[in-house]
């Protein structure tokens, strides 16, 4: 599903550049589970971002289907992580003034679904995820975890072929962190490609195949 | 690809005004004025034009009116109307005879004086006149009789009254026939003037008497003017058609009247109706577009207030600009959000601002009797007009929102 070929990032600071990625190479399979691992700032968000369409890679190939999304336009970028991709945050993401319906909806209105259809199709989810009699509560009146499972239920809405999730339990305790791991396996069962970052390696342990990286470059990869 | 539809995105824009309801109102506010002043000002203008249109037509149809004008001194200060003498008996006389298409011609003189009958005075204007000036000025007798030119010509003391004048005086008795004392020397009542009412200036126009040219001038104004001198002459062309031709055939009748040379100043100017209505509504409107203008102003400064408070809300709202883009909202989708939350501030400023002009315009002219006029086409234009300062001060916010980095966005706490 996804090649990445040499795939180097770098920021200039003023004087200095910081090279974030250093000639990535990897590719990544339809129904993969995938942890990437490694120290701070090892470069491991800055993948996510790019292949989650969010970034540019400053050198290197990233093909997706076939397609080569270093050459989107940003229009086409959108639509990208709109269909293709979906993200869950460390820090959840959900907008405070909507309800976890509303949230769960977002995408779906910026892929022009119909408000009917949206509104159905959001409400599964919330239940899919546990959040069933949740869907009218704003995000400051649910939990750190129920939270989350709003961010995954909106993460799904359109059917992604890729989840990305960076750090998905950072800022949960670990007993709800294991909830949503739980739940990520579910998906991947269901056939969803997943790629989650986490310091976590009991977590790194449970996904079928374990990246590992170190100053932007990848330094082991195996599959368990 | 379809993307957001237009709905949602109005969706979005007016649930973040209606988040903050006070700030909103407060940064509508300055629109609210600017376009209450604005539509305020304009009504009252147009209701100004409207009074002046009424009142000039009031004085008659086809009417111009011959009045003296001192020649420009040497300093270049030019006299007002009526401050000179030029006008003389001869000049009526040259008219009469000369101009033709002239239906009547109508010298007059004007005095003021108190009238008592009865026990009961007043305090009223007496108007030197001919019999023809009826006819000039679009008046009619209601009881009685006009004077004749034989009255005139034996100096008789005869008087024509205006409505108000005899209410006055008697009440509702029957005048004619009745004597009155002006400034002390005795007037036959022969007649009574139909009414006018007010004009819409406001003024009374059926407070005056008419007498005989002669005897006014004799007894009424005395020695302060030349015993042949008129104060103005009213001039009825026989059409409309002829009004013009008309006027320059006044004006070059009374120039050689007068032996005023070609390239010499005239010492009496002739007017009509349609070019004093015409002069006085661009006065009147040359001051409304001044007035709209500076009011139009604080419907700038309102934008300023708009597009500060955008700025405020792209800045305070840039991690959900962040998210919005990560979940697959384009560039133009954020842009149309923010333009529209902009647009919305200020139509809804300009709708309440709509609404405080014509209650405002609507009070001052009750309270100053004062024709209300609703401009028709101010209610598009002023909200258009608010919508366009919201795009306009709201583009550069909106532009900034859209032109984002998600990652940045993202991360900003
Ligand atoms: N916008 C930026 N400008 C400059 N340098 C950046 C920027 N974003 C990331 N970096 C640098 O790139 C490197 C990789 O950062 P990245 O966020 O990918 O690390 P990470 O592996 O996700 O770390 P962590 O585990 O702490 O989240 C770091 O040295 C970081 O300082
Ligand atoms: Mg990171």
């Amino acid at each position: 599903m996804i090649q990445i070929e040499d795939l180097t990032k770098t920021y200039v600071m003023g004087e200095e550049t910081v090279t974030a990625l250093d000639g990535v190479s990897l590719s990544i399979a339809r129904g993969e589970s995938i942890a990437i691992i490694g120290p701070s700032g090892s470069g491991k968000s800055t993948l996510m971002n790019i292949l989650g369409g969010l970034d540019r890679p400053s050198r290197g190939r990233y093909r997706f289907e076939g397609d080569e999304v270093a050459h989107f336009s940003d229009d086409q970028l959108a639509d990208f992580r709109n269909r293709r991709i979906g993200f869950v945050f460390q820090s959840f993401q959900l907008l405070p003034r909507l309800s976890a319906l509303q949230n769960v909806e977002l995408p779906m209105v910026y892929s022009g679904a119909a408000p009917r259809a949206r509104r159905e199709r959001a409400a599964e989810l919330l239940e899919r995820v546990g959040l069933g009699s949740r869907m009218g509560h704003r995000p400051n009146q649910l939990s750190g975890g129920q939270q989350q499972r709003v961010a995954i239920a909106r993460s799904l809405a359109n059917q992604p072929d890729l989840l990305l999730a960076d750090e998905p339990t950072g800022a949960l305790d670990s007993a709800t962190g294991i909830e949503v791991l739980a739940l990520f396996q579910k998906l991947n069962l269901e056939g969803l490609t997943v790629v989650i970052v986490t310091h976590d390696r009991g977590v790194a342990d449970a996904a079928r195949r374990r990246i590992a990286f170190r100053d932007g470059r990848v330094t082991e990869d195996v599959r368990t | 690809m379809s993307g957001a539809s237009p709905t949602e995105i109005v969706r979005f824009a007016s649930g973040a005004i209606i988040a903050h309801p006070l700030r909103s109102g407060l940064t509508s506010l300055g629109v609210v004025i600017g376009v209450a002043a604005v539509v305020m000002m304009t009504s009252i203008g147009l209701g100004a034009q409207k009074r002046v249109t009424d009142s000039i037509s009031g004085l008659g149809s086809n009417l111009i009116i011959v009045s003296p004008l001192q020649p420009r001194t040497p300093g270049g200060v030019m006299g007002g109307a009526g401050s000179g003498q030029s006008l003389t008996d001869a000049d009526t006389e040259a008219i009469q005879r000369q101009v033709e298409g002239a239906a009547a011609v109508a010298p007059s003189v004007t005095g003021g004086a108190q009238v008592t009958a009865d026990g009961a005075n007043w305090n009223t204007s007496i108007i030197g006149v001919t019999p023809e000036y009826l006819e000039a000025r679009d008046l009619t007798i209601a009881s009685g009789r006009m004077f004749e030119d034989r009255d005139a010509r034996q100096g008789r003391k005869v008087a024509v009254l205006g409505p108000t004048v005899v209410t006055q005086l008697w009440g509702d008795a029957d005048p004619i026939g009745k004597r009155i004392r002006i400034r002390g020397a005795p007037f036959e009542v022969i007649g009574v003037l139909g009414s006018k009412g007010q004009s819409s200036f406001g003024r009374d126009q059926d407070d005056l008497i008419l007498s005989p040219l002669e005897t006014v001038r004799s007894r009424i104004i005395g020695r302060r003017i030349k015993a042949d001198s008129v104060q103005t002459i009213y001039v009825k062309a026989a059409s409309e058609g002829e009004l013009a031709s008309v006027q320059e055939d006044i004006d070059s009748v009374v120039r050689a009247e007068h032996k005023i040379q070609p390239g010499e100043e005239d010492d009496f100017q002739t007017q009509n109706l349609a070019s004093i209505l015409e002069a006085s509504k661009a006065a009147i409107g040359a001051f409304t577009v001044l007035l709209a203008a500076i009011a139009a102003v604080s419907l700038v400064v309102g934008g300023v207030g708009i597009m500060n408070i955008m700025l405020v809300a792209v800045t305070e709202r840039t991690r959900e600009i962040g998210l919005r883009m990560a979940l697959g909202a384009r560039r133009k989708d954020v842009l149309a959000q923010f333009a529209l939350e902009a647009v919305v501030l200020s139509l809804f400023g300009g709708l309440i601002g709509l609404a405080i002009g014509l209650l405002g315009a609507a009070g001052i002219a009750a309270i100053g009797d004062w024709p209300f006029a609703l401009p028709t086409w101010a209610i598009p234009v002023a909200l258009g007009f608010s919508s366009l300062v919201g795009l306009v001060f709201g583009a550069y916010p909106a532009w900034r929102a859209a032109r984002l980095d998600p990652i940045e966005a993202l991360r900003r706490e």
